[in-house]
């Protein structure tokens, strides 16, 4: 009976969005504020209710009420409180009900925070955000409802799954669920999805405020943007959080040694992150310099329905068979909701363009904004290549009715060199001046980094492995690690000079002073980190398989992993281990026991491989068990050694911190519309000329 | 001059292509024990499982999978090579089994179309630069600004550093 208030719920918060997008809509059209204030209240409430049907679920979820499909489907005794209340989000019906839980919640919040500010922005700002949250709540209610029951109909060889009874049937309670998939068993995809969501959902803030500065003619100022970047952030740092744990999952769990493996599904998540990147960037250059407006808008509505896209992928599986498309009517929904909102901004910004008008101009090519637009230029070119490697198995199969696969070494190969070049701008652009850059002092600022930067990448590469190819990488790191380090360092000198504080201190008021400017570069140096991790990917790399019997060892690099003994038990959450007992020894002396194992969990006749991993900050041993005689004296363990994977974790983290930086408001300082730069005047030609 | 350009710029592309190297080391042909899990897996690893969504076949799990690999290892013992091996899979499921798409026919578009995309948006880039650079020498008629001691300037230098 619970389930029914869910329900009722529900509907009454499609209601509520529906006649918000369309109250307020026409009130800000016809100037009648008392329609858009109802709107308003109408999209406050439709928060609170979503949350009563979420309530329901995850209650449903916990007492096990199997009567609803969607808890028969992802929940099951043998599950702890915490693994059901968390597969809310592991089918679809009920992550697409959190999806749209979440992005009313970020309206409201916007609603109650920036009502008053502003307010010719609202009408339309509600009228894009509901429309969005009414398409997924409407989604939830008409096409994937999480409140569906099981109904046994008489002579009906299964099971249907109705929201009310249908004729001649017996509602049906079956004994015990089928469980959440044992792979999504792991803190990783606990975290994954709602992080994720809660990147995708936030990028609603920015995008509805841009359609209102559209619509409103505000778009001629930057007002929209300064409103909205910390929502961006938020966004941007849940959707990196996602990503960074999507990676940690698949390095524990899938057993394939990697953390990236360039599916599909990832794509769609790298894709809006990757052009929202581009944004936050290019947002500055409005702000500094009143460029590139337009420029923004087309960002933000490309990184808008990129986001949709990648919920459209993951939800319907289309890359991965065309077929999957048409299986139910959540696929063609979601076309057309896509189409509609590119479609519509687009046009909309067709329609104004002419409002954009932002003066460019451009006193050298060695300055920031040549750095920026470079830059986006990169963003946007990865964006291009993941796109159309991750669209190109439909299109083949579309034109010419062959199936292909674009793996990984398409991805590696094409997106490489760009991130190459993205990297080493990422450590320049910074020295570089706004309007005109001196190369002269740009040359002083960069040659200690250049040189440090070459020296210890040639002497890293050198004891580590004789490959130009890793020597290049290690270049790229130690270079872009050093210029983004120098900035700090020449900051904390400038206050040691000038105040006599002592370094530390120094750091900290440095920091404190410009939030913005160095948790910018904080992220900054955690993208080197995250880089190294995926240069040690690509070019550290060691792996070799081998079958041993027990007493026998398998060697890699300078490693030896001794096999002692096989054994089984049983597990938690009705699985069966078998679980190898080895070894791992590096030259000649051990280090460590290590048990990799397969656990096989008995209802979803599904295996999955848990690897036994040596972990330190330089390099991790992975250990797979592969497989074994049935009589366990032998057994076959592939091992990898994976460098630098940790500092991806690592970078991830800083990534964190540097954002809860750059987000946090510098106190007592408004931000300034324009940075002077040391060296800007003594640089400037208008003054040396006199 | 230009020589030595094009000789760097070749050492570099060279940096670039050994980005993408194996790194593990197999045995050979011809050595005992041939063929190693390692020599199948390096094949495998090309591969996709013909079967399961977006899986490697070295990594995939399946019973299938594992007699793919089981294959593998007999035509290499039998002396196939690399390329026999992986033409075999082709011709047996499709072109969908290859990891690294190819570059002939509709699919080298998989390749073409993002370097042209490239080479078009530096083209771009740099038009804009250079159109932004021309607006600003059509609007520079501003009239010379006064002198500026030079001690002046370094003073606001220096305090703009404090800011800082």
């Amino acid at each position: 009976m619970i389930a029914d208030i869910g329900l009722i719920t529900l509907t009454i918060a499609f209601i509520f969005t529906v006649y918000a997008t369309f109250a307020s809509a026409y009130g800000g059209w016809r100037g009648r504020w008392d329609l858009v204030e109802s709107a308003r209240n109408a999209s406050l409430l439709a928060f609170p209710f979503l949350t009563v049907s979420v309530i329901v679920i995850v209650y449903s979820l916990y007492v096990l009420d199997f009567s609803l499909a969607y808890v028969y489907d992802v929940s099951s005794q043998a599950m702890s409180p915490f693994l059901r209340m968390a597969a809310l989000w592991g089918g679809q019906q009920g992550s697409i009900l959190f999806w749209a839980w979440m992005m009313a919640g970020f309206v409201a919040a916007v609603l109650l925070r920036k009502w008053e500010r502003d307010r010719e922005m609202m009408p339309y700002f509600i009228a894009t955000a509901m429309l969005t949250t009414a398409f997924f709540v409407g989604v939830v209610l008409f096409i994937t409802n999480p409140f569906m029951r099981l109904w046994h109909i008489e002579g009906a060889a299964e099971l249907t799954q109705a929201l009310f009874q249908p004729a001649n049937s017996m509602p049906y309670y079956p004994e015990d669920g089928g469980g959440l998939n044992p792979l999504l068993r792991h803190f990783g995809m606990i975290g994954h999805p709602p992080t994720t969501y809660l990147g995708f959902t936030g990028f609603v803030i920015p995008f509805s405020f841009a359609i209102a500065a559209l619509i409103t003619g505000q778009s001629r100022g930057d007002e929209w943007i300064r409103t909205t970047r910390r929502w961006t952030l938020v966004a941007w740092i849940f959707l990196s959080i996602g990503l960074i744990l999507g990676g940690r999952w698949a390095y524990d769990v899938l057993g394939w040694g990697g953390f990236w493996g360039w599916d599909p599904v990832e794509n769609a998540m790298l894709m809006p992150w990757l052009t929202g990147t581009a944004f936050l960037h290019s947002v500055m250059m409005t702000e500094k310099r009143g460029m590139m407006k337009r420029w923004n808008m087309v960002l933000i509505i490309l990184t808008y329905s990129l986001a949709l896209f990648g919920t459209f992928i993951t939800r319907t599986g289309v890359i991965s068979s065309v077929h999957a498309f048409t299986k139910s009517a959540l696929g063609p929904a979601f076309f057309a909701f896509i189409g509609l909102t590119f479609i519509g901004s687009v046009t909309i910004l067709y329609l104004r363009w002419d409002t954009l008008k932002s003066e460019h101009t451009l006193e050298s090519f060695i300055s920031r904004e040549s750095a920026f637009v470079l830059q986006n230029m990169l963003f946007l070119a990865i964006t291009f290549v993941v796109f159309w490697g991750t669209i190109f198995p439909l299109i083949s199969e579309l034109v010419t009715g062959i199936k292909i696969t674009v793996g990984p070494p398409y991805f590696q190969k094409a997106t490489g060199p760009l991130f190459f070049v993205l990297v080493i701008l990422m450590g320049i652009a910074p020295l570089l001046a706004w309007r005109k850059q001196a190369v002269r002092t740009f040359g002083k600022a960069i040659w200690i980094p250049f040189i440090a930067s070459l020296g210890i990448a040639g002497i890293w590469g050198y004891t580590h492995r004789m490959h130009p190819a890793s020597i290049l990488g290690l270049w790229l790191v130690t270079f872009s690690l050093s210029t983004t380090l120098a900035e700090f360092w020449k900051g904390v000198q400038a206050r040691h000079a000038t105040r006599g504080e002592n370094p530390f201190t120094a750091f900290i008021n440095l920091i404190g002073r410009n939030h913005r400017r160095y948790g910018g570069y904080i992220i900054h140096l955690s993208v080197v980190l995250i880089a190294l991790g995926f240069i040690g990917d690509a070019n550290f790399k060691l792996e070799t398989q081998g079958t041993v019997s027990s007493g026998e060892s398998l060697t890699i690099g300078d490693y030896q992993l001794q096999f002692e003994q096989l054994r089984a038990y049983p597990g938690s959450d009705g699985r069966e281990i078998i679980e190898a007992v080895t070894t791992l020894s590096q030259d000649g002396e051990v280090i460590r026991t290590l048990n990799p194992r397969r656990d096989y969990f008995t209802v979803q006749q599904q295996p999955v491989t848990v690897p036994g991993v040596y972990s330190t900050p330089g390099k991790d041993v992975y250990v797979l068990l592969v497989g074994w005689d049935d009589s366990g004296q032998s057994a076959t363990f592939k091992i990898y050694v994976n460098s630098f994977i940790n500092w991806v974790w690592i970078g991830g983290l800083m990534m964190i911190v540097g954002t809860i930086i750059a987000a946090w408001n510098t106190p007592g300082q408004r931000e300034a519309t324009y940075v002077l730069k040391p060296g800007a005047l003594t640089s400037h030609p208008l003054l040396q000329e006199s | 001059m230009r020589n030595i350009k094009r000789n760097l710029f070749l050492v570099l592309l060279a940096l670039i292509a050994s980005f993408y190297a194996a790194s593990a080391a197999y045995a050979q042909e011809g050595q005992p024990g041939y063929p190693t899990d390692n020599d199948v897996n390096r094949i495998a690893k090309k591969l996709y499982c013909p079967v399961c969504p977006n899986t490697p076949l070295d990594v995939c799990e399946t019973k299938a999978c594992e007699d793919w690999r089981a294959q593998i290892r007999d035509q290499l013992s039998e002396g196939w090579s690399e390329q026999q091996v992986m033409d075999y899979f082709v011709a047996q499921y499709g072109e969908r089994v290859l990891a690294e798409p190819q570059r002939k026919g509709f699919t080298s578009l998989v390749w073409f179309l993002p370097l042209t995309a490239v080479l078009i948006g530096t083209g771009v880039v740099y038009e804009i630069l250079r159109s932004w650079r021309n607006q600003k020498t059509a609007t520079t008629a501003v009239p010379p600004l006064p002198e500026i001691p030079k001690e002046l300037l370094e003073k606001i230098e220096r305090e703009i550093r404090e800011l800082d």
